[in-house]
């Protein structure tokens, strides 16, 4: 049987992320989408994962819910708002959904995860050392091609915002 | 007490509605908020798998999970912007220069 607070949690995230994608005025929708990412922390944390949910915390409420409604700014136009979706596509995309839910949902409830015997939260938690351990020892490649990989994001986002200048430099000399 | 098979659930109805809204939204920004919330399904299993199966694999792999997720959606914005500016239009069924 779950708890009360899983299924607060539960019904905050599914409710916040289906309202990222179906309000009105996209900021409204980026708020909730930051909402859903925190009970994405929330769970973290039922989960006796402290760490995890603080890195979510940060990464996904601070930085990219901020980049998003940034963005959201830059972009807003009239039409953005009036943009209607089209009804039978409407309808085979909650098909689609019902299905995969339905699909995969039934799928794992006939599955061997559905017993309770299956794994117990009886057991320590996970220390955060262990996973500085595993991070820095045999993951240490995989932590080097990260902070490579997110360089190389920032310098692609610079290139990006730096070619309309170079554009625009040479329409003028021409 | 949670049972593994409740975190699971919750992580196919997300998945599930991050497929609807790839599937149904035309504008690119709720596009990337449906790959945010299936990334986020995916980071939640993972962590949920950890703790029942105790496992520390579970915990790194979410946390290069996040970070990733973190550069595509930089990434991903960025493309958006510079699409506007050239399109002014953020409808991917208007960027048909991009049609094979």
């Amino acid at each position: 049987m779950v708890d009360a607070y899983f299924v607060g949690i539960a019904i905050l995230t599914i409710g916040s992320s289906v309202l990222a994608l179906e309000s009105k005025e996209l900021i409204y929708g980026a708020i909730a989408l930051a909402i859903s990412m925190l009970g994405i922390a929330g769970f973290f944390l039922l989960l006796d994962s402290p760490f995890v949910a603080m890195f979510q915390i940060t990464v996904y409420v601070g930085a990219v819910a901020v980049l998003v409604i940034f963005t959201v700014m830059l972009v807003r136009t009239q039409d953005l708002f009036s943009a209607k979706d089209d009804k039978g596509r409407k309808a085979g995309g909650i098909i689609l959904m019902l299905l995969t839910m339905g699909g995969i949902g039934a799928i794992f409830l006939a599955s061997g995860i559905n017993n309770p015997m299956f794994g117990n939260l009886d057991s320590e938690p996970i220390k955060i050392v262990e996973i500085g351990k595993s991070m820095l020892t045999y993951y240490s490649p995989a932590l080097i091609v990260l902070g490579l990989t997110l360089a190389g994001a920032v310098i692609g986002a610079l290139a990006l915002a730096r070619r309309e200048v170079l554009i625009k430099e040479n329409e003028s000399a021409n | 007490m949670n049972q593994l098979i409740d975190f699971v659930l919750v992580t196919v109805v997300l998945f599930s509605i991050g497929i609807y809204g790839l599937v149904v939204k035309r504008n690119a920004i709720r596009m990337i908020f449906s790959i945010e919330i299936i990334a986020n399904a995916a980071n939640l299993n993972l962590i949920a798998f950890s703790r029942h199966v105790h496992n520390v694999e579970g915990q790194v792999f979410a946390l290069f999970s996040i970070a990733i997720a973190a550069a595509e959606v930089a990434v991903a914005l960025g493309i958006i912007i510079i699409a506007y500016r050239l399109y002014k239009e953020i409808d991917v069924h208007e960027f048909r220069s991009l049609k094979g």
